[in-house]
């Protein structure tokens, strides 16, 4: 177990309860190993020790959301920094789509997605979860659709100049509907999951 | 260890905490204790499937799919590579990715899903079914409501809630490609009730798989030498009523086996051979030709099938008439070979058919298992 795998906001949650001293072993135990998908494109089941033994940036349980072409859509996963220092994700490129770095804002009261101005910022040994309803790969047009079960390859580019490829699954999926940003594409929000077979 | 769950988990012990405040010291160990069975995990990985060969965890949901038109070799491919990452995820304790309520799969209580390829799959991938449908039998009175199916997802696990969830990810990761044809959802004893060597009795009150092939003797009479095996789902429906109204004697010249020791007409104890030879102070055989074991039996340990049947019991009637029977899963490597003959013999004469009725009916090839990064039907669809 690594807090270092934690962002600083789940790092505090974790130390107050371990001051509370209500944390038991055994909660932590009955996790399970993680996929991680290092930048060779393999997925490698480890469990968390191995997670930030990677010399470099990894993304962790890498999936993208199934949708019709021309329809945008977007990829999630675990940005985990194995380095000591910290690691800016730039860019993403994809064969699939054209692709934009998506953030969740309050915008008029309204939370909605906008480009992420300065890309992702992953601290040391920290790690960044891309979630719907959070940061997020945007594909802003596939060009085919994407069907359920497909593996599609993402890019990650870093402010050092690297990249990071990477495969993730698609899954047909509803949840988390979102609205975006005037002008910014769909108003009627994020894709729901592909109906073709 | 993902981080996913970590941060969710860890929420939620803050927000209880918070919440309970010290009460919450006092609560943990009875959380640890429930780890035991909750934390127990099945590995999904290998050259067979998981959920066939172990002891039957006591939940199971029988989900059958009827596919999309136009799911072809291809779909079926990426369905599959879908479902098995499902799969390998939820049986240790991870969410699915994409898991919408990622803190429901945290306690695996020996979750195993198990595929099953029904002959339509076969024939929506453009090859030969290597099973078919049950011929029929005198005695089945089969609907379609609970017939058939070209995907199978047998989903056991120890915790019901886990067995609940299990089902809605995977059926949410299926629906591009395939309907939801029947739920077949049925139970045993829970788990630390009885110790797992103990045969369990059914809702008829018989203890129910002595028979069973044990230890050394699944794998010839289970396994096919490339992991694969077959899989027949009965719903066979108990008669309570009139099963009701006959004597323990009546009950146990029916099943050929005393109903409290489970032992056979012939013996003393449950794991006595019954001798079919042996004959009464009448002249006739202790074992009588109608009783259920006498027509079940099979001598040959190749031609045995390994049954793990689940009870079902639904909502009475408003005459107080029970729903319930058993989901018999019997797996073999060949239903012609093994099942059918069975089968046909209980059909023919079995005086247990009085008190129950088969009112459902599929058959499914269960492909070999995967190793990780594989997919579960890689060697038939990859």
């Amino acid at each position: 177990m690594r807090l270092t795998l934690l962002s600083g906001s789940r790092r505090r949650t974790v130390a107050s309860i371990v001051l509370a001293g209500v944390l038991t072993a055994g909660s932590l135990a009955g996790c399970g190993g993680a996929d991680e998908t290092t930048p060779g494109g393999g997925t490698t089941p480890g469990p968390a020790a191995s997670a930030t033994a990677a010399a470099t940036l990894t993304i962790r349980d890498p999936w993208v959301k199934a949708g019709p072409a021309g329809e945008m859509t977007a990829a999630f996963g675990t940005l985990v920094n194995g380095t000591g220092a910290d690691i800016t994700v730039t860019a993403v490129e994809s064969p699939a789509s054209p692709m934009e770095l998506h953030e969740m804002a309050m915008k008029d009261g309204k939370m909605v997605m906008q480009p992420k101005e300065g890309g992702f910022v992953i601290k040391a040994g920290g790690s960044h979860e891309l979630s719907p309803g959070g940061d997020h790969l945007m594909l802003m047009k596939p060009a085919a659709e994407i069907k359920a079960g497909d593996e599609v390859t993402f890019t990650l580019e870093l402010s050092d100049g690297t990249s990071v490829p990477f495969t993730a699954i698609a899954k047909p999926f509803a949840g988390a509907e979102e609205s975006y940003a005037p002008g910014h594409g769909s108003p009627s929000g994020m894709p729901m999951g592909s109906t073709a077979p | 260890m993902t981080a996913k769950p970590l941060s969710v988990s860890r929420r939620g012990l803050l927000a209880g905490g918070a919440a309970a405040g010290v009460g919450m010291v006092a609560a943990a160990p009875a959380a640890a204790a429930a780890t035991d069975i909750g934390a127990a995990t099945v590995a999904f990985h290998g050259p067979r499937q998981a959920g066939v060969a172990e002891d039957p965890p006591a939940h199971a949901s029988f989900v059958a799919l009827t596919l999309a038109r136009g799911v072809d070799r291809a779909a079926l491919g990426r369905m599959m590579r879908l479902l098995t990452d499902d799969a390998a995820r939820l049986t240790r304790g991870a969410p699915a990715l994409g898991d919408t309520d990622a803190t429901l799969a945290v306690l695996p209580a020996r979750l195993t899903v198990t595929f099953g390829f029904g002959p339509g799959l076969y024939r929506a991938a453009g090859l030969t079914p290597p099973v078919a449908d049950l011929p029929r039998f005198t005695i089945d009175r089969l609907q379609d409501r609970w017939s058939g199916g070209d995907l199978l997802l047998q989903i056991c696990a120890d915790d019901p809630l886990t067995v609940a969830h299990t089902q809605r990810m995977m059926i949410k990761d299926a629906r591009p490609f395939a309907a939801v044809r029947w739920v077949q959802q049925g139970f045993r004893r829970s788990p630390g009730v009885q110790a797992p060597e103990h045969t369990q009795r059914n809702v008829m009150g018989q203890l129910d798989g002595t028979a069973n092939p044990r230890g050394a003797e699944i794998d010839p009479a289970v396994w096919n030498p490339d992991g694969s095996s077959t899989l027949v789902v009965r719903r066979v429906r108990a008669e309570m009523e009139t099963w009701d109204r006959l004597s323990v004697t009546d009950k146990e010249n029916a099943v050929g086996r005393r109903m409290e020791s489970g032992a056979p007409l012939s013996g003393t104890a449950e794991h006595d051979k019954p001798d079919f030879a042996v004959l009464d102070e009448f002249g006739l055989p202790k074992m009588p030709d109608f009783s259920h074991v006498t027509r079940a039996r099979v001598e040959d340990p190749r031609l045995k099938i390994l049954r793990r049947p689940y009870n079902y019991d639904g909502v009475p009637d408003a005459a107080g008439v029970p729903d319930c029977g058993l989901i018999f899963a019997a797996y073999q490597r060949d239903i012609i070979e093994q099942f059918v003959p069975i089968q046909r013999r209980l059909a023919e004469k079995d005086l247990l058919n009085e008190w129950i009725t088969p009112i459902g009916s599929a058959v499914f090839a269960i492909p070999p298992g995967c190793a990780e990064g594989g997919w579960i039907g890689q060697q038939v669809l990859g």
